[in-house]
């Protein structure tokens, strides 16, 4: 009983950390359609980056956190503007090769810069440990990082649903032509949409370096989970997104915990039933254009 | 009306001609027989890279002229590569058997997980041809006592071709073995894409809904071309598996599927040849690249892309085909 | 009365929107009936149902003497349904002779063996080329007939949008705002080709083109909402009040 606990527990704050880092791939999916495989290259970013200023800056944790959210944000608009605007128009297929190419560069330079090896992290000596609860030992870290994450779903649900930013981002993933002739400047939208949706993927690849590890094939071997995450979950849709991640985060611990003979098969087997079940994701729309 | 009769003929011929072996084809094939005598120490790598153009020709049947998007194109390949070499292991050694076993495993799984692609949107699609790829790679991964698992399949005997060749260390008979196969399966996709089902594809890519509005049935018309594709894709696994007497786990691999993609775009989709060439030039340069610095490998291949994607479309084969008629592309094909 | 195309009490809502309310809608054999009403009525709706496109809420689609409700869409081409489309719906990399004949084979196919669809080159058809061939020329696509579809002028992609339907050899034909996008100057063409249509093949127009619908068609149905205001000859529908209501009411 107890390690259904556990596991659920590990698997809930795993979802977490996938849903942080593939909640921008979920809404700039459903607002542009822009197949953007390259959204882990931000997540490793910022991975990379907290890893750096901790140790090279000598920032803390903590501060270190805003500061990776921000530089992710604003180097993800760079991105944005050079290599992803031409391609809004284009074939799915081309889009998947953009980005497919920009994963390859990063990993290249990633593999340059830092070596090929996992990156160490030294998390606050608060943050280590566990609390014994009930009998179980939950780990520290994780609890940290699940209330964060809460934090932020909770400020993304607010600003989706009270503020006026949020209601035009609403209104352009419904239908983006009808916003646009409302007079919503649905490219303003995206960019700074994109720029926060990339911003909490460094966050999360920042806060996920302990759980989920860092090296250079971060991008790539990620890959697939940030797809799925979207796709299940339905792009376009926040809430979505965190139950397609808390679930299928569960459903691979405990897969690998009960049955590790079968390794990361439960979750692909998972991904194809679902999005069997529920061809357009589990709360998705369709996105009229 | 005699005038127009005379019209609708010479449009008659004109696409006679478009449809006739070109003369760069018969050159390009030759030039694959003077490999044999050319480059004898290289055969083993040559035979590679036939075998990759064969897997890139397959999935350029359903990406170039069906236009299905999909990233586990390594499943059938993989599947074909087992099926023969497991073949092989356990006593039936003629390699024409093998192929055969191949085609017929990828196919089935073909048909099959063409019913998956039915509903959905265009990335749900791939994503599930993604996670079958993945799938299959896990189911391999756990039944290592079957596949060998990561160390890879031994024990893979190839008995002699037609009962006379034996596959020796040069890879001289295997090269003529491959070349041989490929011809064939060439010539066949060839013969197809120019019959109306061809026809029907082309329609069906160019746009889905007209397809439907004149009739064609896209359902089964998808499932068929996935099933001829993944069948194809097998026999080149199987190939792969008879020329090195060896079955890697790196067969069904994502990387594999991701490499294709890259190879057939290089290449040029929808040309017929856009696979090999593609094939060709990825392999070619990957080797001359690797010794260097496999991370440079990785750097230039991204580059690449980025640059390809925003600057250059239809690939080496559509840039040379906007330059000069010389390759059959019907891109910029104009009236005479 | 032997009808060729027949809805009947046909009905489509999508959740609490009622987009079709019992429509009984009769095309006679060789007839030209067009099919009118302000934008939103309902109209390109209506196409879909009978085309198969959309699945009705309830009633059926009947042709000739048969029910269809049931049938996939490329079946129903088969049988003799063909549709053209509002906005261009074309084949941009094919040329106009391979999208003809491309229609064409469709419609052979059944009468071939896997042999002839699957490995015969295309040109080997010459009996089918010639005849799609021909069919440009009749709508003065036959000097084009071999540049792609995306270099042809808006006026000639409109006219290979006939085409591909006309090649199915149809008995009836379903045009949805032929006219659209057209200037002016340019719907002569149109209508000349419009006009000449066999008389074998029975005709729905969807059209806003008042010109184009009281000189062509002999039978006129107003749709307002998903649902028949009133059916009748292009006279009966010019002197009906209600009709001047819908149109003049909402400012047309």
């Amino acid at each position: 009983m107890l390690s259904i606990l556990g596991v659920i527990f590990d698997g809930l704050a795993y979802g977490s950390l996938l849903f942080v880092i593939s909640v921008g791939l979920s809404i700039t999916l459903g607002l542009m359609g822009f197949n953007n495989l390259a959204h882990g290259v931000f997540a490793m970013a910022g991975g990379y980056l907290l890893v750096t200023l901790m140790s090279k800056a000598g920032i803390g944790f903590l501060p270190a956190l805003p500061i990776v959210f921000c530089a992710v944000a604003l180097g993800s608009l760079v991105l944005e503007r050079t290599l992803y605007r031409p391609l809004y128009k284009s074939t799915p297929l081309i889009q998947v090769l953009l980005s497919v190419g920009i994963i390859f560069v990063t990993t290249a330079g990633a593999n340059f810069i830092f070596g090929s090896g996992q990156q160490p992290v030294q998390v606050p000596e608060w943050l280590t440990g566990q609390y014994s609860v009930l009998g179980l030992d939950l780990s520290r870290y994780r609890l940290f990082l699940m209330l964060v994450v809460a934090g932020i779903t909770l400020g993304l649900i607010f600003g989706l649903e009270r503020t006026r930013f949020g209601a035009k981002i609403r209104a352009s993933v419904d239908n983006q032509r009808m916003a646009e002739s409302m007079g919503i400047r649905v490219e303003r939208v995206f960019q700074l949409t994109f720029a926060l949706g990339s911003g909490l993927a460094g966050l999360g690849g920042a806060l996920g370096v302990d759980v989920l590890g860092l090296d250079p094939n971060f991008a790539i071997k990620y890959l697939v989970y940030f797809l799925l995450v979207v796709v299940v979950g339905g792009p376009g849709s926040v809430l979505g997104t965190l139950l397609a991640a808390l679930l299928l985060g569960v459903a691979d611990v405990a897969g690998k915990y009960y049955v590790p003979e079968m390794g990361a098969f439960i979750i692909y087997a998972a991904m194809i039933i679902l999005l069997l079940l529920f061809p357009h994701g589990l709360l998705g729309r369709r996105n009229a254009k | 009306m005699s005038e127009n009769a005379a019209l609708a003929s010479r449009h008659l011929v004109y696409l006679r001609r478009l449809e006739s072996w070109k003369p760069a084809e018969i050159v390009f094939w030759l030039l694959l027989v003077a490999v044999y005598f050319a480059f004898p120490t290289s055969l083993v790598f040559a035979s590679q890279i036939l075998i990759t153009g064969i897997f890139a020709m397959s999935l350029d049947i359903i990406l170039g002229y069906a236009g299905i998007v999909t990233l586990g194109h390594a499943a059938f390949f993989g599947i074909g590569a087992y099926t023969a070499g497991l073949l092989a292991a356990h006593g039936w050694h003629d390699p024409f058997l093998g192929l055969l076993a191949a085609g017929v495993a990828a196919g089935i799984a073909g048909y099959l997980s063409s019913f998956l692609l039915s509903r959905g949107s265009d990335l749900t699609r791939l994503m599930i041809t993604l996670g079958i790829g993945l799938l299959l790679f896990e189911i391999a991964n756990s039944a290592a006592s079957i596949t060998g698992g990561v160390d890879g399949l031994q024990g893979v005997e190839i008995g002699k071709l037609f009962g006379v060749f034996s596959f020796g260390l040069y890879g001289r008979t295997a090269y003529l073995y491959v070349l041989g196969v490929a011809f064939l399966l060439f010539a066949f996709t060839r013969s197809m894409m120019l019959s109306p089902y061809g026809l029907a594809l082309r329609s069906m890519r160019e746009n889905k809904t007209r397809a439907l509005a004149i009739g064609i049935p896209i359902t089964a018309v998808l499932t068929d071309i996935y099933t001829i594709a993944a069948v194809i894709a097998g026999i080149a696994g199987a190939l792969l598996t008879q020329t090195t007497q060896f079955v890697g786990i790196d067969v069904l691999s994502f990387q594999r599927s991701a490499d294709l993609m890259v190879m057939l775009i290089i290449g040029g989709t929808a040309t017929m040849y856009g696979g090999f060439i593609g094939a060709a030039a990825f392999l070619l340069v990957q080797n001359a690249l690797s010794d260097v610095n496999p991370q440079y490998w990785q750097f230039f291949l991204g580059i690449l892309l980025i640059i390809m994607t925003l600057y250059l479309r239809g690939g080496i084969l559509g840039g040379l085909g906007k330059l000069s008629g010389l390759v059959g592309s019907r891109r910029n094909k104009e009236r005479p | 009365m032997n009808p060729i195309l027949q809805t009947r009490d046909l009905w489509k809502a999508f959740g609490g929107l009622i987009v079709t309310k019992n429509v009984n809608l009769s095309l006679a054999r060789g007839g030209r009936h067009a099919l009118i009403g302000p934008n939103g009525a309902g109209k390109t709706t209506l196409i879909n149902q009978l085309t198969g496109v959309l699945r009705p809420s309830s009633g059926s689609v009947w042709l000739d003497g048969e029910d269809i409700t049931r049938t996939a869409p490329n079946d129903r081409v088969y049988r003799g349904l063909s549709r053209t489309f509002q906005i261009n719906t074309l084949f941009p990399r094919l040329t106009p002779l391979e999208a003809v004949a491309s229609a064409m084979c469709v419609r052979e196919r059944k009468k071939l063996n896997v042999f002839k669809r699957r490995v015969l080159k295309v040109s080997r058809r010459s009996g089918l080329i010639d005849e799609a061939y021909a069919l440009l020329e009749l709508l003065n696509l036959g000097k084009d007939c071999l540049v792609e579809t995306h270099t042809l002028a808006y006026g000639k992609q409109r006219l290979l949008e006939m085409a591909l339907a006309l090649a199915a050899k149809p008995k009836v034909l379903l045009l949805d705002e032929p006219a659209a996008g057209v200037p002016e100057g340019e719907s002569d063409e149109l209508f000349e080709v419009l006009n000449h249509l066999p008389k074998e093949i029975s005709i729905l127009l969807i059209e806003h083109d008042m010109n184009l619908v009281f000189n062509f068609a002999d039978r006129i149905t107003v749709l307002v909402n998903g649902e028949e205001l009133v059916t009748g000859t292009p006279a009966e529908i010019a002197e009906d009040p209600r009709v001047r209501e819908v149109y003049l009411g909402k400012g047309h």
